[in-house]
C-alpha cells in the first residue's frame, strides 16, 4: 500500500512509532525520501533536461521564428528527406497535403491532415530533428521551422511568427478527429466449437508474392518492394 | 606438476594421432597438416573437434559410427568467455524487411519465433525497434531524473537505482504494428516477419511506485512522461493509475544487464501495453496533471478508423495467438502424428484457453496450455494432430481471463477497416498443402 499525501504519511509515521528503524526516515521527510538515494535535482539540471511541450503551451521557451526564416532553415536541414514542399522522399515522411484523405482508401496522414496539436510539432522538431543531428537547433530555429511547416500546410499565413504565445493559439484542422479513450474491446467473437460456419474460402495467399525476405542464411539485403 | 601435464599432453597427442588413422584419408591429411597435435596435446581436442563441421555429407557420425567428438577432447572452459550459440544455429537470427522502412536507424527487426522454444526469448533474439538507432550509453554517465509534480525531484545514478528494492517479472513486449502489413491482404510468407515483433523476458528492476513514493508525488499528479536518452528522445505519456500498478524501471533482462537494443542501462517495462510505451534508454520521468500529446502518441501509434476519426491512447495489447509449428518456415514433416505448437498472450492478464482448428475455423479443439501460465506473458500451447496428408487450414484462437475471444480478421476489419495499421490481433490462418508446405493465407 502506498499513500502519497502528506497527512497520511505523518499518520503512518505515528502508527509506526514503535518501529525505530522507520523513524529517522520520517524525520527527514521534507528533504529526502525513505531511502534517500541519489541527489536532489537542481533547478539548472531540470531546466536543461525538461524539454517537453504540452498543447496548452506549457514548456515553450522564449524566442520566436517566422515563416520566412523557416524557409531557409527547412531547405538546409529538412528538404533532403521531406522534400522541398513537405511532399516526402521515398519512405521518409510526408509533412503536407492529404487534406480530406482520412476516409479514402489510401489516406495520407500528414501534419496538416492528421496531427492534432501544433505544440507536438515544436516538441518533436526540437527533440528529434534533424534526423541526423537531433537537438542541434536553437529555439528560434525551431520556432521558425514550426511556423514554416504550418504554413506549408496552409494552417497559418505567410506573415505568421511563432512564439510561446502564438503557437498554443493555432488550432490544427484534425484536432477534433481524435477520440482519446480506448473503445476496445470493440470486436466480439464467440467461442463456438463445432459447425461454426458453412463454408471456408481462401480469399488471399502470400504464395508467389515475392515480398518475403529470406529466413535462412545471411540477412537479406536485396529484396525491395 | 608441469612434467605431469607434459606427459599427459604427450599421451593425448599419441591417442589423437592414432585416432586420426580412423578418419577418412583426406580428413587425416588435413588433420596432420594442421600440425596442431605437435604443438601440444591440449590443442588436439580443439583440432579434432574442429574437424566435425567439415566432414562431408558422405561421412556420418551417427550409429553405428562413433562420432569424432566422442573420441576427442572438446574446447576448454572460457573458450568463449561470454557464450555464443553453436555455429550450426547461424540461421537463428533477428531479421528485417528492407522495404519496410527508409533506413535501419529508425526501423524494426523480427524475432525468429519459428526457432524459439518455451516462452522466454533469448536476449540476442529479442525483437528491436529503434526510432533513432541504438545509442551506446556509458552507465557511469547515465542519469535518471524524476521531477515535475513531486516534493523532492531527484537525479539517480545507475548505482543509486540498483540500491532500491527490486522485483522480477516475466512479461511479453509487442510492437502494436506486429502484423500491420497484412490488413489489406496476405503479403509475407513467414512466421518471423508476420508475428516476430513480440518477445518475452524476465525483467528485473525497481517498481515505479517505489520511486514515485520516494520523490513524494503531489496529489494533482495524474500522468507520467517517460523519456529516452536516444536520438529520438522517445517519449510517451502514461496515466498514473498504470504507472503505480505494475510498471518497473528495469535494469536486467533474463538475469543479465539489459542488452543495448533493449535500452541499456535502463528501460521502462509497462506490462501488457504496446511496445513503444516501454521507453528504452530511460533518462527522465516527469509527473504532470495532463498528457503531453507527444509525436509518438498523436501522429504515430494512433488508430485511423474507416470514418476518418482516430483512436488515441489504445495502449493495451489485446489477446492474440499464433501457431508457431507448423508455419511457413517449419513445414509438416510427413503424414502421421504432428505436434501443433504455438504462442498466446494477452495484455489484459492471463491466457485462459487456446483452441485450434484444422479446417479453417469450422470446428475447434481445445489445446493444452503449458506451464507456466502467467499474466501478460507469452504462454505456449500444443495439440497433437494426426495429419492424413490432405490439405488443411490451421488456426489458433486465444481466450483470455477477461473472457475476450481473439477475433477473426473479417470481424476486426468490419470495425477497423484496413488503415489503422496497429493492433491487428486477428486469428492467423496457415494453409497446409498435400506436401506439408505451409502458406500464409487469409479467409
Amino acid at each position: 500500500m502506498f499513500s502519497f499525501d502528506k497527512s497520511s504519511r505523518s499518520i503512518s509515521g505515528l502508527c509506526s512509532g514503535l518501529m525505530f528503524a522507520v523513524l529517522p526516515a520520517f524525520a527527514l521527510a521534507e528533504s529526502a525520501g525513505h531511502y534517500g538515494y541519489g541527489s536532489p535535482a537542481t533547478e539548472e539540471q531540470i531546466q536543461a533536461w525538461d524539454i517537453d511541450i504540452r498543447p496548452d503551451g506549457q514548456g515553450l521557451p522564449e524566442g520566436s521564428g517566422s515563416v520566412e526564416e523557416g524557409m531557409g532553415i527547412y531547405e538546409t536541414y529538412c528538404s533532403s528527406c521531406h522534400g522541398a514542399f513537405g511532399e516526402g522522399m521515398g519512405r521518409y515522411p510526408k509533412l503536407s497535403g492529404g487534406e480530406g484523405s482520412l476516409t479514402e482508401d489510401r489516406p495520407e496522414k500528414t501534419i496538416g491532415s492528421y496531427w492534432p496539436y501544433a505544440s507536438t510539432l515544436w516538441d518533436y522538431i526540437h527533440r528529434a530533428m534533424p534526423f541526423f543531428a537531433p537537438q542541434s537547433l536553437t529555439d528560434d530555429q525551431v520556432y521558425a521551422l514550426t511556423a514554416y511547416v504550418l504554413n506549408l500546410n496552409y494552417i497559418v499565413d505567410g506573415d505568421f511568427v511563432a512564439n510561446k504565445d502564438t503557437l498554443p493559439q493555432v488550432k490544427m484542422p484534425n484536432e477534433d478527429g481524435f477520440i482519446w479513450e480506448d473503445p476496445r474491446p470493440e470486436v466480439t467473437n464467440v467461442r463456438c466449437m463445432e459447425d461454426c460456419k458453412d463454408e471456408v474460402t481462401v480469399s488471399d495467399s502470400a504464395a508467389d508474392k515475392n515480398l518475403t525476405p529470406s529466413t535462412t542464411g545471411p540477412l537479406d539485403e536485396g529484396l525491395t518492394e | 606438476m608441469l612434467g605431469k601435464l607434459r606427459r599427459l599432453n604427450q599421451a593425448v597427442s599419441e591417442i589423437a594421432l592414432k585416432e586420426s588413422e580412423r578418419l577418412p584419408s583426406n580428413e587425416r591429411r588435413r588433420f596432420l597438416r594442421s600440425g596442431l597435435f605437435t604443438a601440444g596435446g591440449a590443442m588436439v581436442g580443439g583440432a579434432l573437434g574442429g574437424l566435425s563441421p567439415r566432414l562431408g555429407a558422405a561421412q556420418t557420425q551417427y550409429p553405428p559410427e562413433i562420432p569424432s567428438w566422442t573420441r576427442s577432447l572438446g574446447a576448454g572452459v572460457v573458450s568463449d568467455p561470454y557464450g555464443v550459440p553453436s555455429p550450426f544455429e547461424k540461421d537463428v537470427i533477428r531479421r528485417n524487411v528492407p522495404w519496410l522502412t527508409a533506413d535501419k536507424v529508425s526501423s524494426i527487426s523480427f524475432s525468429p519465433l519459428q526457432h524459439l522454444k518455451g516462452i522466454i526469448t533469448p536476449n540476442g533474439l529479442f525483437f528491436e525497434r529503434h526510432h533513432a538507432g541504438r545509442p551506446e550509453i556509458d552507465p557511469q554517465q547515465h542519469r535518471l531524473m524524476i521531477h515535475g509534480l513531486v516534493e523532492r525531484p531527484i537525479v539517480l545514478s545507475m548505482e543509486d537505482l540498483q540500491r532500491f528494492p527490486s522485483v522480477s517479472q516475466i512479461n511479453f513486449i509487442e510492437c502494436p504494428a506486429n502484423g500491420g502489413m497484412e490488413w489489406r491482404g496476405a503479403q509475407l510468407n513467414s512466421l518471423q516477419f508476420l508475428h516476430g515483433m513480440v518477445s518475452c523476458a524476465e525483467w528485473t528492476g525497481v517498481r515505479l511506485s517505489t520511486l514515485l513514493q520516494e520523490v513524494g508525488m503531489k496529489p494533482e499528479g495524474k500522468w507520467l512522461l517517460a523519456e529516452g536518452a536516444d536520438g529520438a528522445a522517445m517519449t510517451r505519456s502514461i496515466p498514473m493509475e498504470k504507472a503505480l500498478d505494475d510498471v518497473i524501471v528495469a535494469f536486467a533482462q533474463n538475469g543479465e544487464a539489459l542488452r543495448r537494443e533493449q535500452g541499456y542501462p535502463i528501460r521502462l517495462v509497462v506490462p501488457g501495453w504496446e511496445g513503444n510505451t516501454h521507453v528504452k534508454w530511460l533518462r527522465r520521468l516527469e509527473v504532470g496533471d495532463k498528457p503531453w500529446m507527444q509525436r509518438e502518441e498523436t501522429s504515430k501509434y494512433t488508430d485511423l478508423m474507416p470514418d476518418g476519426t482516430a483512436h488515441g491512447f489504445t495502449w493495451v495489447m489485446e489477446a492474440k495467438s499464433v501457431i508457431t509449428s507448423p508455419c511457413p518456415e517449419m513445414p509438416v514433416r510427413g503424414k502421421g502424428v504432428c505436434q501443433i505448437e504455438g504462442l498466446a498472450w494477452s495484455g489484459r492478464g492471463k491466457v485462459k484457453a487456446v483452441d485450434v482448428s484444422v479446417d479453417g475455423g469450422r470446428n475447434w479443439q481445445q489445446a493444452q496450455l503449458r506451464e507456466p501460465v502467467m499474466s501478460k506473458s507469452l504462454t505456449r500451447f500444443s495439440l497433437e494432430w494426426n495429419w492424413d496428408g490432405s490439405p488443411a487450414l490451421l488456426q489458433s484462437r486465444v481466450i483470455d481471463e477477461t473472457g475476450y475471444v481473439q477475433p477473426t480478421l473479417g470481424q476486426l476489419k468490419a470495425v477497423r477497416g484496413t488503415n489503422s495499421i496497429y493492433h491487428k490481433n486477428a486469428i492467423q490462418t496457415w494453409q497446409i498443402s498435400g506436401d506439408g508446405s505451409v502458406t500464409n493465407v487469409q479467409l
